[in-house]
């Protein structure tokens, strides 16, 4: 094994250009399986935290009746709990309203949270300072719908909980930045008191947050969606973004093996007398098969080598300062940080390697099977069989 | 103490007389406005930022529970129908030859993009069962004395918490009317023109609705034809009558 290994490696060495084209084709292959499968890791990792940051805590307690996809279950979709059932929970209510910047109407919801909670990042604190009767916080994507910014007053319009309508000025109080576009696109925060009070919903929520230390235990009415349902969807869109690029893997990884695949015949072709003098000289036929199937799986081994070495600026690059993605593509519905900071484990970096070396060594033992049936006489008159 | 005493009988007097005359005026309004059936043919001009749309549609009444109403033009809108019956309302489109049941938030909805939305159309009560009333003042408009009625809700569950009504003195036909939220903004405004005596009684035939938050001319009703009071088959307030 050890003179397999010592021959194809000074085979290698010794064909020059012809492996180093093959090593670079590999290396190729490598860095983008690596860098593009480090990217999604990122996203998804990105993600699902700012998910948890900003819009889900550690899951929600949904009334049965509320549906977040459904905009129809708002109107009957609220209850009550008691305290002690709401312990670790902090609620929002949500109701449906409209908005008037400047003459135009805009349907929103109108999403109410305790001013003191901090199971969420949304800075809904701000709104305590304010003195203004009616201060609300948007995000950054619905200020640039509304055309609005901090200060400015706009009409809404609501329904109290007998379906009467209300009207009055909001006041802008602050805008806030977040990369979870599903808490900021057609929303508009107050304070939970506040909501309850324009609406007389007194101790009514839609859903609630669950902080770190609750405790999901069967309440009737509601239902508990742990982290990982909530998720679901967006895993669902990053494992779909996985399938396809492993078909663009797959293509390039073909190319890749096609060059050690013509190598291989090549050389099976071109080194007849060579084989013809290893089992003249005593080697069995499948130690000569193994000397050139070694021969194809270094290629692999020096391209992942050269890979890691060629592509650690990069890796390291992206590491820290991140993939700007920018903010054209927040539009496609799946959630995205305009930075994207990939993910490089050892697991990545191993099962790439792993996955090169393995069908590397494959397309080198297809073609150097006909080894094995080779005639030495006719090997060594430079005759394959 | 006599002119005291007498100023304030005076006082309460006036203030009764004042609550029973709103009454008696909203009655005679509603029993005016409203009749048995009634058959309209009628314009929708919707006005829009650049330009406006016409929607000619043909409407049945049985009281103020059932109406059944077809859109003839534009080509877009032919064929599609609407059923009302009491709180129900089911819309036709021939386009996917479905009929669906609008409920919720689908109400709050604009009808073909005009300044009414669905629910506007599903007040089934009289404006007597629903709002206490109050003379306020006199106004003249377009040449004609009205009253001035103050409405404030008597029951919880009315879409505005207040209105004001112009009414005719002589004819008992509204003339405008502002529809007001709970903290007072006024929402909607309502223009009736055009009053003319048909079959016996006064009726406008031209209205124009606005939404006061809203930019823009608001959305008039035009009455092409109308017939009050004719028999009108019961298939026609029926689920089966949506598709033929």
């Amino acid at each position: 094994m050890k003179i397999a290994f010592k021959l194809a490696f000074k085979n290698l060495i010794g064909a020059g250009l012809r492996t180093w084209l093959n090593v670079a084709v590999l290396a190729f292959c490598f860095i983008v399986i690596v860098f593009y499968n480090g990217f999604l890791n990122g996203w998804q990792n990105q993600g699902r935290q700012d998910a948890m940051d900003w819009e889900y805590g550690h899951g929600q307690l949904l009334h049965a009746n509320y549906n977040p996809y459904d905009v129809f279950s708002i109107q009957n979709g609220h209850g009550n709990l008691s305290a002690e059932k709401t312990e670790d929970l902090s609620a929002v209510l949500v109701r449906q309203a409209s908005v008037y910047p400047k003459g135009r109407m805009n349907p929103v919801l109108l999403k109410g949270i305790s001013i003191d909670q901090k199971v969420i990042k949304l800075p809904i604190k701000l709104l305590a300072q304010s003195d203004v009767e009616f201060p609300v916080l948007i995000g950054k994507r619905m200020a640039e719908t509304l055309k609005v910014k901090a200060g400015d007053q706009v009409l809404l319009r609501w329904r109290d909980k007998n379906g009467t309508y209300d009207a009055a000025n909001i006041t802008v109080e602050a805008i806030f930045e977040s990369k979870v576009a599903t808490i900021d696109n057609g929303q508009i925060w107050l304070g939970l008191d506040k909501l309850r009070e324009m609406t007389g919903l007194t101790n009514e929520a839609s859903y609630f947050i669950a902080h770190e230390a609750y405790q999901p235990t069967a309440i009737a009415g509601w239902e508990f969606q742990a982290l990982s349902t909530l998720l679901k969807d967006f895993d669902a869109a990053v494992q779909a973004e996985r399938i396809a690029s492993v078909i663009i893997y797959s293509v390039l990884l073909a190319l890749g093996l096609l060059a050690v695949f013509d190598t291989q015949v090549l050389s099976i072709f071109r080194r007849q007398k060579e084989i013809g003098t290893y089992i003249a000289l005593g080697m069995t036929r499948n130690q000569v098969l193994k000397i050139f199937t070694i021969e194809g799986s270094m290629y692999s081994i020096f391209g992942g080598i050269a890979g890691i070495i060629l592509g650690a600026p990069l890796f390291f690059y992206t590491l820290s300062q991140g993939i700007n993605v920018g903010s054209e593509i927040e539009g496609m519905g799946v959630q995205f940080a305009d930075v994207i900071y990939p993910t490089f484990g050892l697991t990545l970096l191993a099962g790439t390697f792993v996955i090169l070396v393995f069908t590397a060594t494959l397309v080198s033992f297809l073609p150097a099977r006909k080894i094995s049936k080779l005639n030495p006489v006719y090997a060594l008159k430079g005759r394959i069989s | 103490m006599k002119y005291i005493i007498a100023i304030f009988f005076t006082i309460i007097f006036a203030l009764q007389l004042s609550a029973q005359d709103a009454t008696e005026i909203l009655e005679k309004v509603d029993d005016n406005m409203n009749s048995e059936t009634s058959i309209t043919k009628s314009d929708m001009i919707i006005y829009g930022r650049r330009n406006s749309r016409t929607v000619t549609s043909v409407g049945y009444a049985e009281g103020k529970n059932k109406s059944f109403s077809e859109y003839l033009a534009p080509a877009r809108e032919k064929g599609t129908k609407m059923l009302k019956l009491e709180d129900n309302l089911w819309i036709y489109s021939p386009s996917t030859d479905r009929t669906i049941q609008l409920s919720g938030h689908m109400l709050k909805q604009s009808v073909m993009g005009s300044d009414l939305s669905y629910e506007d159309m599903m007040e089934n009560r009289k404006l007597t069962e629903m709002y206490d009333s109050e003379v306020i003042g006199e106004e003249l408009i377009d040449g004609r004395n009205t009253w001035v009625l103050q409405l404030t809700a008597k029951v919880v569950d009315a879409s505005y918490e207040s209105r004001k009504i112009w009414v005719d003195t002589e004819r008992y036909v509204p003339l405008r009317e502002e529809l007001f939220a709970k903290s007072g903004q006024l929402l909607k405004k309502t223009e009736l023109k055009e009053v003319k005596k048909i079959d016996g009684r006064w009726y406008p035939t031209k209205m124009n609705y606005k939404d006061m938050l809203k930019d823009g001319k608001g959305t008039d009703f035009v009455v092409l034809e109308i017939e009050f009071d004719t028999e009108i088959p019961a298939y026609i307030f029926s689920k089966a009558a949506l598709k033929k």
